[in-house]
């Protein structure tokens, strides 16, 4: 491979990391504040880097999730994965967002779908795994869904990616 | 760019010492390697590497310890460094280099083995905003186990200390003032011959926390006239875990040891312990010696470069690095002190400093990105975490181009 390939492999990569949709929600993240009638919330941090975001959840009676937002600061794809989160999560029972609380930290960490505990496609999400490229940013990726587990779980303490 | 050569001019020539380092001689993600992140560690010199691998191949025993031929050799060395890091540093008696793991051990030990047994609650304890954690930590500590207060004396917007503010705050209640040399955040040079000598005026203390003070200028402990200080090895281009505690020898001689152990005692029974003589009294346990070897094969290393020619060309360097930074669209430096070291924080428009620092990798540029162990710092500016670039003797005006071509392509990526 010459310098010039090397070149435009390198910026393949990055342009798979920060894909159209990722550099939208992370410009315009959907759901993003307070959630004032919230029954959930965890924080998480990312100490690397300093991402730091908590996510509100209103869950009903019958275990559904009604409502979700985040607030916070961090980098483009830990923002952008927040985002994506709420969107995802919106409507759905607290059952199923676990699943995909586990098919999308899998995804992001496994390329092989041999090694895929989780069948569940996850859709838009996909457009996060440009992180396996990039170890040291999986964490950015996965911080918010990790908070999911924890809101969920009702953990008294901050989730920390460390 | 021509015109940008023209009118910040790096003229110093100091050699091409960038092929002294093995570990710049390589491709990162298809580009020549551009090492900006030396603030956080500095690459080491063939010479320090070879002189750790030859240590270890043939004379590596015990120190202090063995009548036999390979624990004379590693004594003998062991011990030689030490004189080559009092000379460095001009103390006044090899008897006050304690060597440790490094800047934040040095500091630890002064906070317990010094002050602790010095302070109650009527007392304070004074650090400055700018400083890293492991100049603010340890004085939390013992601040709480003493019931002490810890001042914090105020810096401004270009990130420099208020120099009235921090003397107002020199009271006679303060036990000691601990200080950075230089910010690794901001870069700012304080000027702490000035602050000493007012602290000496008022009996007060001073630790110099001078880890990012070495790499950087020559340091003469007795000019300064500070009581410690502390730095690392690795940021001067020595081995990690490594590093140096200067403490007056009238200080030392007062202070209980820090850590107990093998080396720092002269007899133990168990009615009681004598200590060893300085500095071995806070030298417990078997020390990193290949480590400590190396890094007097660092101070060798500066010494034959010339800390003055460093300096002169670091800031030359630096300026041609500020000027390009300015001109870049979107750019906020971060630290902008009258009298800086070349290390520059830095945003770029609304890019978070994490994605930055992963975009400008795959362009084989290694910049810091994120607090920097200096929160507070960080707080102060309202900001997460910055981008840095900090530059040392095997930089040079291409190293800074390519940064700043590796921040237009960040800025497309994110426009």
């Amino acid at each position: 491979m010459n310098a010039q390939e090397m070149h435009t492999d390198s910026a393949g990569e990055l342009r798979e990391l920060y894909r159209e949709l990722i550099l939208d929600h992370a410009r315009s993240p959907r759901h993003f504040g307070k959630l004032p009638h919230a029954t959930h919330s965890a924080e998480g941090i990312n100490p690397l880097c300093g991402d730091k975001l908590k996510l509100y959840l209103d869950v009903d009676d019958a275990r559904n999730i009604r409502s979700a937002c985040f607030e916070g600061s961090g980098c483009a794809i830990s923002v952008a994965s927040a985002s994506l989160l709420t969107d995802t999560v919106i409507g759905l029972s607290e059952e199923e967002a676990l699943a995909w609380f586990t098919a999308v930290t899998t995804r992001l960490t496994h390329s092989d779908p041999a090694e895929q505990i989780s069948s569940l496609d996850i859709g838009k999400l996909k457009a996060l795994e440009g992180v396996r490229e990039f170890p040291s940013r999986v964490k950015c990726a996965t911080l918010a869904w990790h908070a999911l587990r924890s809101a969920l779980q009702q953990r008294p303490t901050p989730v920390s990616t460390e | 760019m021509t015109q940008l050569r023209q009118n910040i001019k790096v003229t110093v020539a100091i050699g091409d010492y960038r092929q002294d380092f093995p570990a710049l001689q390589q491709d990162i993600n298809g580009h020549p390697l551009v090492y900006l992140d030396s603030a956080a560690s500095a690459q080491q010199p063939a010479s320090v590497i070879d002189a750790v691998a030859q240590y270890q191949r043939t004379d590596h025993a015990n120190v202090h310890r063995g009548v036999h031929t390979l624990s004379h050799r590693a004594t003998d060395a062991y011990e030689q460094a030490r004189d080559k890091l009092r000379a460095f540093i001009n103390a006044a008696s090899r008897t006050e280099i304690v060597l440790t793991s490094g800047t934040t051990e040095s500091i630890n030990l002064v906070a317990q083995s010094y002050c602790r047994p010095r302070i109650g609650s009527d007392d304070r304890v004074l650090i400055t905003h700018l400083e890293h954690h492991s100049n603010i930590v340890p004085w939390q500590l013992v601040c709480e186990q003493t019931g002490a207060e810890l001042l914090v004396a105020p810096m401004d917007s270009r990130g420099q200390l208020d120099l009235e503010k921090l003397y107002e705050l020199m009271t006679d209640k303060v036990k000691i003032l601990a200080i950075a040399h230089v910010s690794n955040a901001l870069g700012t040079i304080n000027p702490v011959q000035e602050i000493i000598a007012r602290a000496r005026a008022l009996d007060i203390p001073v630790l110099v926390d001078g880890a990012q003070g070495v790499p950087h200028m020559a340091i003469d402990v007795q000019a300064l006239d500070c009581d410690f200080y502390a730095f690392s090895g690795h940021k001067m281009f020595g081995p990690t875990g490594t590093g140096v505690l200067y403490a007056r020898e009238s200080l030392l001689d007062s202070m209980p040891p820090y850590k107990g152990g093998g080396d720092m005692i002269l007899e133990v029974s168990f009615k009681g312990t004598t200590y060893n003589e300085l500095p071995y009294k806070f030298e417990a346990g078997t020390p990193n010696i290949s480590g400590v070897i190396g890094l007097g094969v660092a101070v060798d290393y500066l010494q034959s470069v010339g800390l003055a020619n460093i300096a002169e060309y670091e800031q030359q360097l630096f300026a041609y690095m500020s000027k390009r930074l300015t001109d870049v669209d979107g750019i906020r430096l971060i630290g902008t002190a009258a009298n800086q070291a070349s290390v520059q924080s830095f945003m770029l428009g609304d890019i978070h400093p994490h994605d930055l620092g992963t975009i400008l990798d795959h362009q084989g540029v290694a910049i810091r990105t994120g607090h920097h162990c200096a929160m507070p710092v960080m707080d102060y500016f309202g900001i997460p975490g910055t981008a840095r670039a900090s530059l040392a003797l095997y930089n040079n005006v291409d190293d800074v181009d390519r940064l700043i071509d590796a921040l237009e392509q960040a800025r497309k990526l994110f426009a």
